[in-house]
This record gives structure tokens, C-alpha cells and sequence, in this order.
């Protein structure tokens, strides 16, 4: 929401802006396939799963920015945040990369050197101001204050959640009594309940949480996912789809039951 | 109290200009005060739809931008006093439309009339934005197809959180749904989504079903809103879609493919 700093009453400074520098750790892809990257990012954290909690980190675009590689962000910010990790930039990827980290909000960071193509370079201004209009935008619903009945933190949505939007519950449970449409996205720490049809991505247990599940009345998902054990739509059962399921984690493995 | 209708939709060329003419005349000829503006700039079209282009003299932009007021721009229907029409500029940059002057206008209009019907640019760039940002009701234009239905899809998630009502956490956007240009036909055989499939897909309140017809592009060519076309099914389509916008139950019509030949011609109801 954009604030009107010249109405905003000047006397007490309310904070300062200043710049400084972190050093992040930087996560370097190497291929596009999610599917790898996951099954070595779990190996990688069960040796070091302190290392990975709660840290920010950057996606280095670098290795894929030529050619006309997409990375499937949602999928890539899942993952991530199933374990733990929190990204939050892209850097050094080419510009339909950076759109697409755009429409998942993942800030679009500079990596020293001009970006290659598509901008001349009399025009210094440009680099900052010249966001491109995406056509996909991302839709963060904003955070809503605890409904009743639900405990602070959990998060209950009564409108379908559309294509494009993205809610996330940090923590708690995410319930939603509507529908998700394919290409929205429901994210939470806790577990997850729709009950309309889940069409999108569902992700529960996203900060590791591996006792979460998600209920839903209709399955129809793209994306199923409990502490970052995900299971594509490819993969989901036919015999499941459009029942009412639970989906838990029984060992490493994602099991959908009907209800 | 007045509404704002903004007419939107994800893909482009699914019929909302057509929508917003045959709408904005519908509310009309039932005696309400409406005036339709055209949101697309550059590609002024909402003004030849209604057979008004040859009046236009000052257009949207030069009332936000001050240079006339709104009585000089606004055009009045020559077959329906209650009507008017607020043309767009062919010339001009999309990004005179403020936030602020576009407020302005509607804060204006809506002290003489019951209905303001916005006919947006497809998607969500600027225009669009200014279109949708102060409705209180929502029309999203959808044909029978996947991708369509899709864009619709994501264009309601945005109506949901870029609105003046999202921003004043104001009761949300009236949505409807419309699917036009449908084909009983090609519905029966699976080349279209089928009405069902549609709102399930979107889970919305369903305004109306607007066949596929001829009589929309002889209605445009000749400058007269379908709606006024008493021998088109789009028109009577159109018709039942601003009564239900009203507030009439009616049964959804020319869903069925219609019996062709000399024999369902004699025996077909
Ligand atoms: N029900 C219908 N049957 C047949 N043709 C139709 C129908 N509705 C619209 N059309 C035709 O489709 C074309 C696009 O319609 P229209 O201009 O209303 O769409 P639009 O959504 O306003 O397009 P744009 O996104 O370019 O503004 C026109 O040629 C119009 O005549
Ligand atoms: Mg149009």
C-alpha cells in the first residue's frame, strides 16, 4: 500500500534508512530440473539442517542465463522453504527469468555487469526504474487479521484464491473455504484445508514440519507438497483425483488416502 | 446511489466492448441515467460501436487533463435520452489517465447518473488498472475456451486485491461472470467448454450466456448496439443480461444448438 509521505505528520522520525552490506549464501543453479535439484537439496540438508533454518538465501541465475531456460520458481520456492530456507532474490538471470522470479516476489538483484541485451548503455537510469510490465503479476492477499475461531496466526481465506495469488500462512494453519484455482498458490507453516476443489499448489509444513498435512474436499492439485516432499499432478493417483483426501508423510514418503 | 461497471477481461478481442455497448444501452432504455467511458486509449472503439464517432469533438482525456468539461465531452444518444457516451483519445498517451483525474471524472459523473460502464483494455496494463480500480461491480468477459477462462481466472485475483474497495477494506467487488461468443455447436462437439465446465472452473455468479451470432458484427458495422437488434439472439441474450444485472431470476437461453432446416424450422421450438 503506497503511503503519502507529505500528509504523514514530520515530527519524530520513525526509523532511518541506511544501506549495508550481508553476506548471503548464494545458491548456484546449475540445471533447470527441479526434480534433481530437490532430491540433492534434501541429501544436503539432512547433513546440516541447522545451517539451512531460517536462512536467507540468493538463487544465482548465472549458469542458465543463456538460451531460453525457464526455472519453475514457484516450484524452486517451495522447495526451498520446505527446508527452511527463506529466498529471497534472483541474480544474474536473464530477463524472463527475472519476470518470472518477479511474479513470485523475489527481488531482481544486481550482479555488477550490465545485463546483456535489450538495454543501451547511454541510459543510466533505466536500471533500476525499468521493471518490466509482466503480465503475470503475483497477488500476495494481504494478511488479514486472525478470523474467529482461529488462533492467532492461522489464517482462514472465505473467497477463492485465483490464479496468480499467493497466500501464505507463517505460521499456523492456512484454512480455506473456498477453492484454489489452478496457478494460485497456498502456502502455510501448519497444515493446510480447503474445502472447495484444490486446482493449485498446495504446500504445507513449509518451514519443515514434517507432522503437517493438507486436507482438501476435491484434489485436482498441480503441486502437493509436505515439508518439501512434493508430488507433481503427473504424479498423483488418477483413483484420487476429485476424491476428498488427506495428504501426510509417512517416512520420506508422501502417502494421499482418501478420507 | 451509483455503480460503477467496470468491463474487463484477461484475453483481448473476447467481446467486452460489445458487452459494454449493449449493457450500458440495456440500463438505459430502462430508464436509467448511464453513461458509458471508453477505458482504451489508442484504440478508440466504443464511440463507433454506438455510431457516435462522426460527434466526437473532446474525449475523456481532455476532460482529465482540464482542457474541456465533462458536459462538452460527454455525447448524447440520439435514440435513447438517457444515455451518453464518453469517447476515448486515438492520439494520446494511456498514461494521461491518472489516478487522480480518472477518480475525479467518475466522483463527477456520479452525481447525475445511476450507472457508469467502464469498457476496459484486456489484461491488467494501465489502462485496465484505471478501469477496474474503482468499480463496485465487476463484468469479466470470458469465451468458452481454456485459456480464456484462465486469464479470467487470474484477472478476478487481481480485481480482488487492486481495487479501491480492496484498499479500503471495503465490502469486495461485485464479480460476474459472461461468456460470450458461444457455440452450442462446437460445445456439443468438444471443441468449446461447455457453460457447466466454465463455472465450476471460475465459481461465479453466471450474468449470461451471449451466442456466437452475425448480427454482432452487422450490429457494430452499422453503429447500433446489438442490443437494440430485436431479431438477434445475442440481443435478446444481451437483454436478459441487464435484467438479471437488475436483479431478475431468468433462465439461462441459447445454450442448445438450434435445429437447423426446413423440418426444425416447422417443428423445432
Ligand atoms: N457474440 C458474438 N458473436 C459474434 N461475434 C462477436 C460476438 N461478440 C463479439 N464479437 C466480435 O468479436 C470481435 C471483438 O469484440 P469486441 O471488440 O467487443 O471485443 P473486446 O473484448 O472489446 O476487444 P479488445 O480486447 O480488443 O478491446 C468483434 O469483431 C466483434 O464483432
Ligand atoms: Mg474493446
Amino acid at each position: 500500500m503506497s503511503v503519502n509521505l507529505s500528509e504523514e505528520s514530520a515530527q519524530v522520525s520513525a526509523f532511518e534508512l541506511k544501506g549495508s552490506t550481508f553476506t548471503l549464501p548464494l545458491l548456484k543453479l546449475l540445471v533447470p530440473d527441479m526434480e534433481l535439484v530437490s532430491g540433492q537439496l534434501a541429501h544436503r540438508v539432512e547433513q546440516a539442517p541447522d545451517f539451512f533454518r531460517n536462512t536467507p538465501v540468493i538463487i544465482d541465475l548465472q549458469s542458465l542465463a543463456s538460451g531460453d531456460t525457464g526455472v519453475d520458481f514457484p516450484l524452486l520456492v517451495g522447495l526451498l522453504r520446505g527446508y527452511g530456507m527463506i529466498p529471497i532474490g534472483v541474480r544474474g538471470g536473464n530477463r524472463s527469468q527475472n519476470d518470472a522470479a518477479h511474479a513470485m516476489e523475489l527481488a531482481i538483484l544486481a550482479d555488477g555487469r550490465p545485463p546483456k541485451s535489450e538495454r543501451s548503455s547511454s541510459s543510466k537510469t533505466t536500471e533500476r526504474s525499468s521493471r518490466p510490465e509482466t503480465t503475470q503479476e503475483t497477488v500476495v492477499v494481504s494478511a488479514t487479521a486472525p478470523a474467529a475461531g482461529t488462533e492467532a496466526g492461522s489464517r482462514m481465506i472465505t473467497r477463492p484464491v485465483r490464479s496468480g495469488q499467493r497466500v501464505y500462512a507463517p505460521v499456523g494453519d492456512l484454512v480455506i473455504l473456498s477453492q484454489v484455482s489452478s496457478g494460485a498458490e497456498v502456502l502455510a507453516a501448519g497444515n493446510i484445508h480447503v474445502y472447495g476443489a484444490l486446482r493449485g499448489r498446495a504446500l504445507a509444513g513449509v518451514k519443515g514440519n514434517r507432522e503437517c498435512r493438507i486436507f482438501c474436499q476435491d484434489l485436482q492439485a498441480e503441486l502437493v507438497s509436505v515439508a518439501g516432499n512434493y508430488r507433481i499432478s503427473e504424479h498423483i493417483e488418477d483413483s484420487k483425483r476429485g476424491k476428498p483426501v488427506q495428504i501426510y508423510l509417512k517416512d520420506d514418503a508422501l502417502i494421499i488416502d482418501e478420507l | 446511489m451509483t455503480r460503477i461497471i467496470v468491463v474487463t477481461s484477461g484475453k483481448g478481442g473476447v467481446g467486452k466492448t460489445t458487452t459494454s455497448a449493449a449493457v450500458a444501452m440495456g440500463l438505459a432504455q430502462r430508464g436509467h441515467r448511464t453513461v458509458v467511458i471508453d477505458f482504451d486509449v489508442g484504440l478508440r472503439n466504443i464511440d463507433l460501436i454506438m455510431g457516435c464517432e462522426r460527434r466526437v469533438v473532446y474525449d475523456f482525456i481532455n476532460v482529465i487533463n482540464g482542457e474541456a468539461n465533462i458536459n462538452q465531452a460527454m455525447i448524447r444518444d440520439k435514440r435513447c435520452n438517457d444515455l451518453y457516451i464518453l469517447p476515448t483519445s486515438q492520439t494520446k498517451d494511456k498514461e494521461a489517465l491518472t489516478r487522480k483525474g480518472v477518480g475525479k471524472v467518475l466522483d463527477e459523473l456520479s452525481e447525475s447518473f445511476d450507472y457508469i460502464v467502464c469498457d476496459s483494455p484486456a489484461g491488467i496494463e494501465h489502462g485496465a488498472k484505471m478501469a477496474m480500480y474503482f468499480a463496485d461491480d465487476a463484468i469479466v468477459v470470458t469465451n468458452p475456451e481454456v485459456s480464456s477462462v484462465r486469464d479470467s481466472d487470474r484477472m478476478l485475483g487481481i480485481l480482488a486485491s487492486k481495487s479501491r474497495r480492496a484498499e479500503n477494506n471495503q465490502e469486495p467487488i461485485k464479480e460476474y461472470l459472461l461468456l460470450t461468443r458461444y457455440c452450442p455447436q462446437r460445445v456439443k462437439q468438444g471443441e468449446m467448454l461447455h457453460v457447466d465446465d466454465v463455472q465450476e472452473i471460475l465459481s461465479l455468479h453466471l450474468l449470461g450466456v451471449i451466442p456466437e451470432s452475425r448480427s454482432v458484427l452487422s450490429a457494430s458495422n452499422a453503429g447500433k448496439p446489438v442490443i437494440l437488434d430485436e431479431k438477434s439472439d445475442a440481443g435478446d441474450a444481451y437483454a436478459d443480461v441487464v435484467e438479471r444485472y437488475l436483479g431478475q431470476e431468468l433462465p439461462h437461453r441459447f445454450l442448445e444448438v438450434q435445429r437447423k432446416g426446413l423440418l426444425g424450422r416447422l417443428f423445432g421450438g
